[in-house]
């Protein structure tokens, strides 16, 4: 059996390498997300602001502003792990990590980790730059903490999946662009799913990035489409779910030990 | 006990409907502080050996060991004893040298590790390069850098996979300078190169692959001296005769033909003139390793 330091001991070095990669491209991978935020805050929220109120006595700009937060938190933290692997594995630098006594906890524990950061990081500069259009409140902030950490190590932990997976850039953009954006987009980021026709409504309740986004609002304005402890129930379980197989690939070397 | 160990490694690769024997039953030991040589032609399996001593690849069947550290139960402890410069010029274009050097020391768990990186960067002659982007350096001084990035953690078993193909003179001579004083200090080298003459120099033993098997296994010198051992050397324009054609090296008009002693060069020259060849510039002289190891790829190979 490993001790501690043989079995997640390496993982602050590679995480600390992580971190550093987006961060030394910051503008490209923190800005740029926060400025696209924004565009959509402006441009959904000029149009449609007097025209949807989901929340009783919420504007939609306000309401909007949590999803895009979570919306950036999900789709960062997927970037930062699954182009980081796919870009170590094409360029072919993986193989100094794959030298290295680092076990597959170690692994997870770096990529999850960098994901999350950066997620948080966009999520935050998007919520810094929003709330000063549209101030959301925090009316239950230990919520939006739950599912901000929840949604970023979900995230990451999915990219870090799709990364051991794709062989090629266009087999990573089919990921994002087929799986990842769809679940956002459907998963109540612009309106609540209560506007929608039942059957949307019963296909939204199977997407867990759904039960992210809801249980995130709940932390700002108290109210949610459903409650915030069986989003906790779904999330946290998709989260073990993945995490349990991004484990299980990083240790038999999916793709990455031949 | 060994440095390295190689014990029966098979490894079956499969592409679509074809299946690739790339080794078949590899056998051998490399001891403590050796300098040990790995030829063999482009395919005969080299790279997948090293491949799974490093833990990059794994063994269909058989068994590795680094230090006494089996390299898939063990790994980590074979890994840390393990300094591996892989073949391929591949960089992480975020870093500067010193940032890479750093972080890979960092994965072996080493915080401070300065000092020791200054003394590789001196040693490779990368000092002046040390903050420089990796993106920035020419591929003679990436090569250099990889050859650092395996050290950081002075492995006590140092593997090289042609790590002078298509380097430059200057970069081969500071490089086999360097390895040859971590060799003397006692670190033990797994060494794969086309320069024949590199092998000849350096390695005090030499393994040959062919076909994913071991052909031959035995000290430099005993190599040498085992196969034919004098190199007769020539020009001509005119054709050989068959039964020596088939024995002969030719490159352009220089002809290159093993013999196994004097008596065996008189009847060499008698059956040229017989055969009207006419012959310029005559040398003869002492077998290289390039024409056993030709010799020994052309034929069935020595007892390993």
């Amino acid at each position: 059996m490993m001790g501690w330091r043989d079995s997640v001991g390496g993982a602050l070095p590679l995480f600390r390498k992580e971190v550093l990669r987006f961060w030394k491209v910051s503008f490209q991978t923190v800005a740029a997300p926060v400025l696209t935020a924004v565009l959509y805050l402006l441009i959904f929220g000029h149009v449609l602001e007097e025209h949807v109120e989901v929340f009783d006595g919420v504007a939609y700009t306000r309401f909007l502003v949590p999803g895009l937060v979570m919306m950036s938190v999900l789709q960062n933290a997927f970037a930062n792990s699954s182009s980081s692997l796919i870009q170590s594995k094409i360029t072919g630098n993986l193989v100094f990590v794959l030298l290295t006594p680092l076990s597959h906890r170690a692994w997870f524990l770096a990529y999850v980790g960098a994901s999350l950061v950066r997620g948080l990081a966009v999520g935050f500069g998007v919520f810094a730059v929003t709330a000063w259009f549209a101030p959301p409140g925090l009316a239950e902030p230990a919520w939006a903490l739950v599912f901000a950490l929840l949604g970023g190590t979900l995230l990451g932990a999915l990219g870090l999946i799709a990364g051991l997976w794709a062989e090629k850039f266009d087999q990573m953009a089919a990921f994002q662009n087929f799986i990842i954006m769809p679940m956002t987009f459907l998963s109540g980021v612009f309106y609540s799913v209560h506007s929608l026709p039942a059957f949307w409504q019963g296909l939204s309740h199977l997407n867990p990035f759904f039960y992210l986004i809801d249980g995130f609002r709940r932390g700002f304005f108290g109210v949610s489409d459903v409650s915030p402890w069986i989003s906790l129930g779904v999330v946290a379980s998709a989260t073990l779910g993945v995490s349990a197989l991004a484990l299980h690939l990083l240790r038999i070397g999916y793709k990455i030990r031949h | 006990m060994s440095a390295i160990s190689f014990q029966h490694i098979t490894k079956t690769f499969t592409s679509g409907p074809r299946t690739v024997q790339a080794l078949q039953g590899v056998s051998f030991d490399i001891a403590e502080g050796e300098f040990f040589g790995l030829l063999g032609p482009n395919g005969a399996g080299k790279t997948t050996l090293i491949s799974i001593l490093a833990g990059l690849s794994r063994a269909s069947s058989g068994q590795a060991r680094v230090m006494g550290h089996d390299v898939r139960t063990d790994y980590q402890a074979a890994r840390r004893a393990l300094g591996v410069v892989p073949q391929e010029l591949v960089f992480d274009p975020f870093f500067s040298v010193r940032e890479t050097l750093r972080i890979q020391s960092g994965y072996f768990g080493i915080g401070r590790n300065d000092a020791w990186i200054d003394e590789l960067l001196h040693e490779l002659g990368l000092s002046d390069k040390a903050d420089a982007n990796m993106r920035q350096l020419s591929g003679g001084m990436k090569r250099r850098v990889l050859v650092a990035q395996a050290l950081v953690h002075r492995p006590p078993v140092i593997v090289l996979d042609e790590p002078t193909a298509g380097v430059d003179v200057e970069l081969r001579q500071t490089l086999w300078h360097f390895i040859a004083r971590l060799n003397r200090e006692g670190h033990t080298v797994l060494l794969t190169t086309h320069y024949l003459e590199e092998a000849e120099a350096l390695c005090q033993r030499i393994g040959m692959l062919k076909q994913g098997a071991l052909v031959a296994l035995d000290r430099t010198s005993a190599l040498l001296a085992g196969t034919a051992s004098t190199l007769v050397r020539f020009k001509t324009d005119d054709p050989l005769p068959a039964d020596l054609a088939t024995s002969a090296r030719v490159t352009g008009r220089v002809v290159q033909l093993p013999a196994a002693d004097a008596t065996a060069v008189e009847q060499m020259l008698a059956r040229l003139r017989e055969a009207g060849c006419r012959v310029d510039d005559l040398e003869i002289g002492r077998a290289d390793l390039e024409t056993v190891f030709l010799s020994i790829m052309q034929g069935q190979g020595v007892a390993a």
